[in-house]
């Protein structure tokens, strides 16, 4: 049981992954396969931040009367991370924005079937 | 300054630009910058390239020394990957000028930005010798290409990217858990530095999921079969000059990264021996193979046939390195070289193609050969050289992947790759049989040839396949080069 | 929201403190918790809470669009050409000692290095959440519509 508690972190990142993961797979909605998206690379954003923690370590700012500090590199590259993160789901949202005016849906599981090259070819005519 | 003083300019100069071309007014001038610029960080890339080879390169940011500070580091693999990617570019942006300004006539220069950041994102991944470096640079040209591939005219553009990008951000973000995982073991992110370290670990569970979630989200951004399904809507539906500029750099770039990892970070002893990673790969590869050519067989439209042909080539490349030979390492370079090289001179024709036909179907295109000799005899030349004919590039890397297959004595290879060549035979043949040996349908409209600033580059392209398929001093001996410094050990000399 | 006086009041209390705390983390980022991507943040916050109570008029009149997009890309400039500057000075690329010809102490050299670079990270963070929120409001109709059809289905 002290194991099964000690590694809580780790069990709050499968958690939260395989939640993520499944919304990505199996939601039709993009939006919601965007937020299945987000969830799934925070649980990634935990679990290098777990990493960093170093057991009785204080916060990595140089200051008098501390010896330990935690690795302050993870959470460095992790706002890296989170910055990619913003800037895909910015973008994910505004194609799911384009998609919406030029299809009238966001359930991504029929989109796009009905479309032949013919009518490609007429928005090539119209778009010259 | 020394030549090491401008290596980091190879992957700078894009970068820069990028931010200066975003505020360019007009058509012109973005395109005359960006142009300027991929052509300054070609010539650095070749000048590196001589180098690089036999030797390392190492460029410290900041001077923070490694394995403190992030570097680039520069082999005979990274360098030559960094080279075609730069030439790549300065290649095909002369072609782009006339297909971008019909297809995108507006906010060039967020276009053009787009592009330098997509390019820059590719070189930095190639050059940097960091693996957080390689996740951010990854993300970059991830994300351009994404935004890029998005301006195409077809609403199916916007889905295609949209697909693209919730697959590519998986296939990223598994590449971060496998670089958690051994960052969690190791304490470092300096690839040399962590290959170093690795084997005092490397029987752990950690370590064999690390190298098995690279691997996946690798495959997923080199389009390695059961994984490939982004790429053939997205090459379809992209503007044209993106999808030329793609089909002969972006999974390249994430087979080198593959590479990178599985022979330098670990050792070929691991990855193959100690995880039947090269059954694997091989199973994958020549299933990509043959579905690949298979599906590219039915296709009506020629852009996503082609997009299917390519599906089939990275199984080629692929199949190299699942021999784990000095010989299949120089094959899976040549290819990776050789079909840059093809398919960008085929989709240049298929541009050339699309500027005057509305229609990229087969069926629309009958007759359209004796319209348009000159699109249309480069696209034979060219898939020529993806069928694999002597004296073209395309023979080449095939004749040394049938080596690579014998030395290993595995025969039966040999035929899939002769099979296969000629499913390539096929689909070309149907192009090329609707084009010139069926007559112009009543009423249709007439095609007028493309225009010679189409025509020129696409023409430079074929001329390119003929030339490396005739002297492959440079593409063997760079080859063999980078398959040398990925194995860690000479090769030997070449057949 | 731009109707409602408490809102209104409350937020232009709070919006200076925002922007003042912003620039906090901006120009301390070098040596406690803070830089330049935080800062971008926090100041695009107190800009998007004015836009959301006054109107994404009145925000742009803050700071017009084109200025954004504009910034944006001058901020990122700022970042890559202190590298190049200290190339020229005859360093590596981002190596902020190259800067002691104008500074009596190495330390003063990292610092200004740094301080420079996070004001590019800043600027560029700041400029980009406003223009993405910018885009995404200017399409408000159109996600009422995405709303409405996914509640359909």
């Amino acid at each position: 049981m002290m194991t099964f508690l000690s590694f809580f972190n780790y069990w709050v990142v499968i958690a939260l992954m395989m939640i993520g993961f499944y919304c990505v797979i199996a939601r039709g909605n993009m939006v919601k396969k965007i937020m299945g998206l987000n969830l799934f690379q925070t649980s990634v954003f935990i679990l290098f931040i777990s990493a960093g923690k170093v057991v009785g370590g204080s916060t990595p700012i140089l200051r008098d009367g501390v010896e330990v500090y935690s690795n302050p590199l993870p959470h460095v590259l992790i706002l890296t991370a989170i910055v990619v993160g913003v800037a895909i789901t910015a973008l994910g949202l505004a194609l799911a924005v384009r998609i919406q005016e030029a299809y009238g849906s966001i359930e991504d599981d029929h989109l796009g079937d009905e479309d032949d090259d013919a009518e490609l070819a007429r928005m090539n005519r119209e778009g010259r | 300054m020394n030549l090491l003083e401008w290596l980091p300019f190879i992957v700078l100069i894009p970068l820069i630009s990028s931010g200066i071309v975003a505020c360019l007014p007009g058509r012109f001038w973005p395109w005359a910058f960006t142009l300027l610029a991929a052509l300054a960080s070609a010539v650095i890339a070749a000048l590196v390239l001589p180098e690089a080879m036999g030797s390392e390169l190492s460029y410290p940011f900041g001077n923070w020394q490694p394995p403190i500070g992030i570097e680039y580091r520069v082999d005979a693999a990274n360098a030559f990957v960094a080279l075609l990617v730069a030439g790549m570019a300065a290649l095909a942006l002369p072609w782009a000028k006339a297909s971008v300004d019909q297809e995108i006539p507006e906010r060039q220069g967020a276009f053009y930005a787009l592009f330098l950041m997509a390019l820059a994102g590719l070189l930095g991944i190639t050059l940097s010798g960091d693996a957080f470096n390689i996740f951010v640079f990854l993300e970059i040209s991830s994300l351009a290409t994404y935004a890029i591939i998005a301006h195409g005219r077809d609403r199916r553009a916007l889905l295609a990217a949209f697909r693209y990008l919730i697959m590519g951000t998986v296939g990223a973000t598994f590449l971060l858990i496998g670089i958690a995982f051994l960052y969690m073991m190791t304490g470092t992110l300096n690839l040399a530095d962590m290959a170093e370290r690795l084997p005092e670990v490397s029987d752990t569970r950690a370590v064999r999921a690390g190298l098995a979630f690279i691997i996946v989200g690798l495959g997923l951004k080199l389009a390695l079969l059961p994984l490939h399904l982004w790429l053939p809507n997205a090459y379809t539906y992209a503007p044209h000059f993106v999808t030329v500029f793609l089909a002969g750099t972006a999974t390249k770039v994430a087979l080198y990264v593959m590479l990178r990892f599985i022979f330098t970070v670990f050792s070929p002893d691991y990855s193959f021996v100690v995880l039947p990673l090269s059954s694997v790969l091989m199973v994958l590869a020549v299933a990509g193979m043959f579905a690949g050519s298979w599906v590219a067989m039915f296709q009506d439209n020629i852009k996503r046939m082609l997009a299917y042909s390519s599906v089939a080539q990275v199984g080629y490349m692929v199949l190299g390195v699942s021999l784990v030979s000095a010989i299949g390492l120089t094959a899976a370079f040549l290819h990776l070289f050789n079909h840059a090289l093809m398919k960008t001179a085929l989709f240049m024709a298929v541009g050339c193609l699309a500027y005057r036909a509305g229609s990229l179907k087969i069926q629309s295109l009958q007759g359209c050969g004796r319209e348009m000799p000159w699109t249309m005899t480069a696209f034979a030349l060219a898939g020529l050289s993806i069928i694999g004919v002597p004296t073209t590039a395309g023979f080449i890397s095939k004749w040394y992947l049938i080596l690579a297959a014998v030395e290993a004595q595995s025969w039966w290879l040999v035929g899939l790759i002769v099979i296969t060549s000629m499913m390539a035979v096929y689909y070309i043949w149907r192009v090329i049989e609707a084009a010139w040996m069926t007559e112009r349908p009543e009423g249709a409209t007439r095609l007028k040839e493309a225009p010679l600033s189409l025509l020129i580059p696409t023409w430079v392209l074929v001329a390119l396949n003929f030339y490396f398929g005739i002297d492959t001093r440079l593409t063997v001996g760079a080859s063999s080069a980078a398959a040398e410094a990925l194995l860690g050990v000479p090769t030997g000399g070449l057949p | 929201m731009t109707d409602n006086g408490i809102l209104r009041i409350i937020a232009r209390f709070l919006i200076p403190f925002i922007m003042l705390f912003g620039l906090y983390i901006q120009f301390h980022g070098e040596y406690s918790p803070g830089g330049g991507f935080q800062a971008g943040i926090v100041v695009a916050a107190g800009w998007i809470l004015f836009a959301l109570i006054y109107g994404l008029k009145a925000g742009l009149e803050v700071i017009p669009e084109k200025a954004m997009y504009w910034l944006a890309a001058a901020g990122a400039l700022i970042y890559a050409l202190t590298g190049v500057a200290s190339v020229l000075l005859g360093g590596r690329y981002l190596d902020f000692y190259a800067f002691e010809a104008f500074f009596n102490t190495p330390q003063a050299a990292q610092q200004f290095g740094i301080i420079t670079v996070e004001f590019g990270v800043g600027l560029t963070v700041a400029t980009v959440v406003m223009l993405i929120y910018t885009f995404f409001v200017r399409r408000k109709s159109e996600w009422d519509e995405v709303m409405r059809g996914s509640d359909a289905e």
